[in-house]
């Protein structure tokens, strides 16, 4: 029996021992491993040939490449119209060359990426994407979707690597390569002006790094190990940056680095601070460098987005000074509220918005059956009021009045410009909050009752007992109930418009959500002032942003009785997404994976999972496998369990979440399964080649079922291109068309 | 066969008069005034509902939860005599005098008490002390929110009561699993274990989230069993089976030697003493020999004792003997310690000579602490198992080792072979390495009864079953449906309010005086409780770091002890507490209340920790005592002064119930006259 000290450093080593800085450590490494790795590739290379072998490496990457951009590359200007969701990044792309401001769920480096790419190629940012189908015309459109197809073509060569990495194996590697060049929804994904490409080129551009610093972890802080290390963490950066989804990449990473550390930490020949050594230099490349990039593309984000656009009222009054175009931007209005003036009022809370009135009533059975009143983020009519006295109702414009201001502790009304009802509370149920009162308008004309009486009061004091515009901070009580108006930050059902609820809360506790400031100040008969207003500091804009947009992202509800996509179609394939055309007289392009392959990853997870825990168990019993079949579980157990681990966390957490979701969310654990596909089949292989002991034949169900493999891959894909390359003709039922006989799915639209 | 013939029929019973005091104070607090206030309080207007249903048999489809708690609550009816004949409409309602509001409510009233003594037997289960134990218990007995809910027609204490009997029944198992194996009481309490999961699962919900945690716990504990050799490795299995694996202290085991030449034998030792003067004319000890014997005896029989206590018996829980550990090994029938001192052996004169040692009073003192060498480890925190672990017995003393020299004793030994004491530093031989062949955990105090013990044969079970994992197929996984209303009640909270207590519920408000009915929870508990929580995090990543670095804090069993309380404590908190950030149905309080009950058990397990492992010093002990002694008094104290509002018995006036509106969230209800 060897010494348990040298069997355990041997079998907990995570990574395989070879690669671009393993070699001179494989001598190290004890004579099972070695022997292990090299059993593993099909033939002993003989000394001389191992130069050749290395330039037939680099061919078969170049040829992988190749192929990956021939596919994407070829049709790539059709069709010569807007497709799906290019009216958004498009659009978006537009406004950075614009320098228009605007709100978007997702983070901006992708959409910078896009515009970057469209302004370097001569794309002036006039075209309007307003809805798909529109015709690109003479606009410039290709250098953005060649952005999009360039960096969609590198996930082959990408995926390639990792599985090399991970298994050694070039048949493996070949495997995984063939199934995603010959997958047309990967396909058809990267030919357009989508964020998913990008997004999909960070995560795997992450997931290759990681797999590299990981073989050079022998090698602790030489030149390719912190070059690797860095570079994860850039692209870490760049996937969260694209979309909030990129955050499944990082936790793969974290889990990653995590039981590094753990096993660094339990190498008891390193000292304490060697360990401590190896945790900083993981915060600095992985958390430090990451963040800064991150919010680096923001600093560049609010540089460029300079001018006022339709993003504006998502945003702080604050923040809306900086815009120029904006009615802030070196705003010049009257100073101190007086009775007249129209105004409007926003919330403090960060994506709350501003006081809204409309008119519709609450429906029946939510409280009094009387005018609405939500908070709406966009700039609009319906935000207007009026101030005026509670006890006249005579306009305090009229000339002949002298001008009374509005003092912190006035008792005054609130009348909707548009509507001329005055806000209202009394003792009904809020819709959503049952806890506080209701809101409404009511009245007519400005006449109501004593339950539109509003105690104004100013938080911060500081100026006198006026109030001023923008940096008086007030809060309205109403003075029957003593009740304080403010917004829960709840979204109305379909009845209120999926606007905000807004309630009187009976509790008194001084929060953002009552607090309020007057931002637009219209009054003719006060001498307009210029303001300079306090201007935001980054960190709060940076913060405003990010609330912002995952608000907008928890709106994106899906809407009664529409179809939506549930995560478990996804990878059964059930259902495509339409990018162009419904007719049979269209240009119809159509996302779908290739049926063949995603089948394939599909029962390729439940044999890995099969496999695994069969291995599993067995090595838990303390069965001693054959060196060969060692190695194979080796390889199985832990490249195969990375890339298990990339699919769950790609995929799971789309179960608990809200929003709507699509079909083409699925494609980044897509790649994850495609890549474990090619693992476990070479080594599905490989143990029935081993198993049959003859070495012929074993050779030969090993070639065979992989060429069969690939070339099946191939046919499929030559039926299923004309869902990415476009068809144009009768539908997938009519026998005349190119897809008849194809439609294995009824829930397949082509 | 007749054996009762022989002896007399003699019933031993054990009775921990703990949990008869704590069931005592248990029904006292949760049965007292049971039938007040005779009104539909809070939920019972919709738990009546189905029960008037049950009675009246009419069929409905509810989809709000299983039927299981539903069809408790009926029974509970069903005894009382109720016709269903009442209407439930409204809270705050009278009862009709058709409504027997007593039998009702007694159900959920039983199993909140019977939870208090149950919080008891858990910590005792998870191998806390008694001291620990009865904080347990006391601090369910006093916390006011859990006391509300079980006075009442509402199903959370039925709830609790079967999560906790899960956790009990599967501790109790995994307990028996280590010391006897498909042994009745193992059944017992697997069974036991899988009933209450079901019926806390029927009971609502989420009881599936203690379920799947006792699983959990099941799966891991089932890895490790898949792992440990022991079990099926052919031959051997079916001498280990129905044996214990683990020699804890108290254990009587029978020693074989591995090496076994020239024939194999175990360790022995009988009556006769070892000559004064040999044949050659060296002297000896005169004192009882020891030998190794080749044939099954009950001279073989050994006990493996803790020098450091007198008990030869296996205590509860047995307490593992692990690498390094000092021992000493009593012989069965003649109650010696095996000895070894510098005097040479009888036939290998350069070796020691290994004896039972006879105090002849004369200057040779006992030497016969022995020191426990696994040699086949696979940690240095191994524990020593039956066959499997191959052991040296080092001399502390001497550093010398038990060997089998392989020489026959001349006839005053009776050919017996001789075992003598080598040094260590002579080098490794199998002849020194010995492994236990028959292994049973010693009950018996008394010499006389311990006789009888050694003399019956060895425990000895049926066939068994090698599938682990079968037991688990019969997982039925109910996916909870949750049905999602956007609005908001009156009460409803966040889940967020719920740690802080940011939140309370009026349950009943009496129809003329102020008295009333709340669901409050006992602050200075729910606080400790959040604070035990982080304090146990923060411990257990501490030693888990530290241990990965080979630093161990704790012995091996306090550190498993530990990590076992806070897997099922800590555990139960996170898995009947996170989930309900995922729930879009309105939630409530009392839906934090499984998720405290486990908190509750983790506080006085990190109390006994700290006082263990971290109160270095015996006045610092003693101070952490008694703080934890103001800390009860002080809980106590919010029990009393809440106590008005949680029975519902006393009219407070205006200013008393607004000196009780500790939190602006409170909705204590005060009338205005």
């Amino acid at each position: 029996m060897p010494p348990a000290v040298g069997e355990g450093s041997a079998r907990s080593e995570l990574r395989p021992r070879r690669g671009r800085c393993g070699h001179q450590v494989t001598r190290a490494v004890g004579p099972d491993v070695a022997a292990a790795a090299a059993a593993r590739s099909p033939k002993r290379p003989a000394r001389g040939s191992r130069r050749f072998e290395a330039a037939g490496r680099w061919a078969l990457l170049a040829l992988v490449t190749l192929l990956s951009f021939a596919t994407r590359f070829h049709r790539l200007d059709e069709p010569p119209h807007i497709c799906w969701d290019e009216t958004h990044f498009g659009k978006m792309g537009s406004y950075y060359i614009n320098r228009t401001f605007f709100f978007d769920v997702h983070p901006p480096l992708g959409k910078m990426l896009i515009g970057l790419a469209g302004y370097l190629s001569g794309y002036d940012g006039t075209f309007l994407f307003q809805k798909p189908g529109d015709k690109y015309e003479h606009h410039n459109y290709m250098g953005m979707r060649g952005f999009c197809a360039f960096l969609g073509s590198l996930l082959v060569p990408f995926a390639y690597l990792i599985v090399l990495e991970l298994s050694k194996s070039l048949p493996a590697a070949l495997l995984t390569a063939a199934l995603l060049t010959f997958d047309t929804g990967c396909l058809t994904l990267s030919q357009y002006i989508l964020l998913d490409p990008i997004l999909m080129f960070f995560i795997m551009a992450a997931m290759l790094s990681m797999v590299k610093y990981n073989s050079c972890a022998n090698r602790p802080f030489s030149a390719p190990w912190w070059f690797w290390l860095s570079l994860t963490g850039i692209n870490l950066a760049g996937a969260l940056g694209v979309k909030f989804v990129g955050l499944f990449i990082i936790l793969q990473v974290g889990w990653n680095t995590i039981s590094d550390l753990w096993h660094l930490l339990g190498d008891l020949s390193l000292s304490v601070v060697t360990v401590g050594k190896h945790l900083t230099a993981r915060i600095l490349c992985l958390i430090v460098l990451p963040l800064t990039l991150y919010t680096a593309t923001y600093a560049v984000h609010f540089r460029v987005l300079n001018k006022s656009g339709p993003g504006d009222g998502f945003f702080s009054s604050a923040f809306q000074a900086r815009l120029s175009g904006n009615n802030l931007h070196n705003a010049s209005i009257p100073e101190h509220l007086a009775y007249g003036s129209v105004i409007t009022v926003k919330n403090l809370r960060m994506a709350i918005g501003y006081l809204h009135s409309h008119r519709h009533l609450y429906p029946e059975g939510i409280g009094a059956r009387q005018q609405q009143v939500t908070t709406y983020l966009h700039k609009d009519y319906n935000n207007l009021w009026i101030i005026k006295k509670h006890n006249t109702n005579a306009d305090p414009l009229d000339p002949s009045f002298p001008v009374e201001f509005v003092r912190h502790g006035d008792i005054i009304r609130l009348e909707h410009k548009e509507t001329s009802r005055n806000l209202h509370s009394h003792y009904h149920e809020a819709p959503l909050t049952r806890k506080h009162y209701q809101v409404t308008g009511y009245g007519i004309n400005g006449t109501g009752d004593s339950n539109d009486f509003w105690r104004i009061e100013v938080v911060n004091r500081r100026f006198g007992n006026r109030i001023r515009v923008l940096r008086s901070r007030i809060r309205l009580i109403h003075l029957v109930t003593g009740c304080v108006l403010g917004s829960s930050g709840k979204v109305l059902p379909k009845w209120g418009w999926e606007q905000l609820e807004v309630t009187c809360t009976p509790y008194l506790k001084e929060t953002l959500n009552s607090i309020w400031n007057v931002e637009d100040h219209i009054n003719p008969k006060l001498p307009n002032i210029s303001l300079d207003v306090l201007q935001p500091s980054f960190p709060e804009i940076l913060l405003e942003s990010h609330m912002v947009m995952i608000r907008g992202n928890n709106g994106l509800k899906p809407k009664d009785n529409e179809f939506t996509s549930k995560p478990w179609h996804w990878p059964i394939n059930y259902q495509g997404l339409r990018f162009s055309g419904i007719n049979d007289t269209d240009f119809r392009v159509y996302l779908l994976g290739n049926p063949v392959v995603w089948w394939l990853n599909l029962l390729s997870i439940a044999l890995y999972l099969l496999l695994g825990s069969i291995i599993a168990v067995a090595v838990q019993r303390g069965a001693r496998l054959p060196a060969e079949v060692e190695g194979l579980s080796q390889v199985l157990l832990q490249g195969g369990g990375q890339l298990l681990l990339g699919w769950m966390l790609h995929y799971f957490p789309f179960f608990l979440m809200g929003r709507i979701l699509y079909f083409h969310h699925y494609f980044p654990a897509m790649l994850f399964s495609s890549m474990l596909t090619g693992i476990l089949w070479d080594t599905l292989l490989r143990l029935c080649a081993w198993s049959l002991a003859s070495s012929s034949l074993a050779r030969g169900v090993y070639v065979v079922g992989l060429l069969s493999l690939l070339l099946g891959t191939a046919y499929s894909f030559y039926l299923f291109h004309p869902l990415a390359y476009g068809m144009v003709g009768p539908l997938a039922q009519d026998p005349r068309s190119p897809m008849a006989g194809l439609k294995w799915l009824e829930s397949w639209d082509f | 066969m007749l054996g009762f013939l022989k002896r007399p029929v003699v019933v031993t019973a054990d009775i921990n008069l703990n949990v008869v005091a704590l069931t005592a104070v248990g029904l006292l607090s949760r049965l007292w005034q049971l039938a007040y206030p005779r009104a539909v309080v809070f939920d019972e207007v919709y738990y009546g509902q189905y029960i008037s249903f049950y009675m009246k048999r009419i069929f409905f489809l509810d989809g709000s939860g299983p039927p299981f708690g539903h069809m408790l609550l009926a029974l509970g009816g069903y005894l009382g005599g109720f016709d269903g004949n009442f209407l439930w409409n409204r809270i705050g309602a009278e009862y009709s005098s058709n409504v027997p509001v007593w039998s009702l409510r007694l159900l959920p009233a039983l199993t909140g008490a019977l939870s208090v003594p149950m919080a008891y037997q858990i910590l005792l289960e998870l191998g806390f002390s008694h001291c620990a134990a009865m904080g347990a218990a006391l601090l369910m007995l006093i916390e006011n929110a859990l006391i509300t809910q079980s006075r009442l027609m509402l199903l959370e204490s039925v709830l609790i009561f079967f999560n906790l009997l899960a956790v009990l029944s599967y501790l109790k198992f995994s307990n028996s699993q280590k010391q006897r194996p498909f042994s009745l009481s193992w059944w017992f309490w697997l069974m036991l274990t899988g009933v209450a999961c079901s019926c806390a699962v029927g009971v609502k919900y989420v009881g599936v989230f203690t379920y799947l945690l006792v699983l959990a716990v099941a799966s891991v504990h089932a890895w490790h069993l898949i792992g440990d050799r022991t079990l099926s490795h052919g031959g051997l299995a079916r001498i280990t089976q129905g044996q214990p694996l683990e020699v804890a202290y108290g254990s009587q085991v029978t020693l074989k030697n591995v090496f076994g030449k020239p024939v194999p034998c175990w360790l022995h030792s009988h009556q006769s003493t070892y000559p004064m003067i040999y044949e050659n004319g060296r002297g000896s000890s005169h004192q009882q020999q020891v030998t190794c014997y080749p044939f099954k005896d009950v001279n073989n029989w050994w006990i493996v004792k803790d020098p450091g206590r007198h008990q030869l018996v296996v205590g509860s829980p047995p307490r593992p003997v692990r690498h390094g550990d000092v021992v000493q090994l009593v012989h069965g029938m003649t109650t010696r310690f095996l000895n070894t001192h510098d005097v040479a052996a009888p036939l290998s004169p350069h070796s020691q000579e290994v004896s039972c040692y006879v105090d002849y009073n004369i200057s040779m003192p006992s030497q016969n602490l022995w020191r426990l060498d696994i040699v086949n480890r696979e940690s240095d925190a191994d524990v020593w198992k039956t066959i499997l672990s191959e052991v040296r017995l080092v001399h502390v003393n001497t550093s010398v080792a038990l060997k089998l020299s392989g020489a026959h004793l001349p006839d005053w030994g009776f050919r017996q072979l001789e075992v003598v004491g080598e040094k260590v530093s002579r080098g490794y031989h199998e002849s020194m390495v010995w492994n236990v062949e028959e292994h049973r955990y010693g009950k018996s105090q008394e010499q006389k009864e311990r006789e009888l013990e050694l003399h019956s044969p060895a425990q000895m079970d049926v066939s068994r079953n090698l599938s682990f994992m079968a037991r688990f197929l019969e997982l039925q996984w109910r996916m909870l449906t949750v049905k999602s209303d956007g609005s908001e009640h009156k009460y409803s909270s966040s889940p967020l309010d719920w740690v802080t207590l940011d939140t309370s519920i009026a349950y009943w408000l009496h129809p003329r005086t102020s008295a009333q009915i709340h669901l409050l929870g006992n602050v200075v508990i729910w606080a400790s409780a959040s604070l035990a929580t982080v304090v146990y995090a923060l411990l257990f990543l501490w030693y888990l770091l530290r241990r990965r670095r080979s630093i161990r804090d704790l012995p091996e069993d306090s550190w498993l002890r530990w990590v076992l309380a806070g897997a099922l404590c800590a555990g139960g908190w996170a898995v009947n507490y996170l989930p309900f950030f995922m729930m879009e149905k309105t939630l409530f309080l009392y839906h934090y209340l499984p998720a405290l009950t486990f908190q509750i058990l983790l506080l006085p397990a990190v109390l006994q920790h700290i006082s263990d492992h971290l109160c270095r010093s015996p006045p610092l002990r003693s101070l952490f005592s008694a703080l934890v002694v103001a800390w009860y008094s002080c809980a106590c104290h919010v029990f009393i002064t809440l106590r008005p509002l949680t029975y519902g018995d006393k009219s407070l006036s205006p200013s008393e119930l607004k000196a009780l509106r500790w939190k602006d969230s409170w909705d204590i209800l005060i009338r205005k006259y």
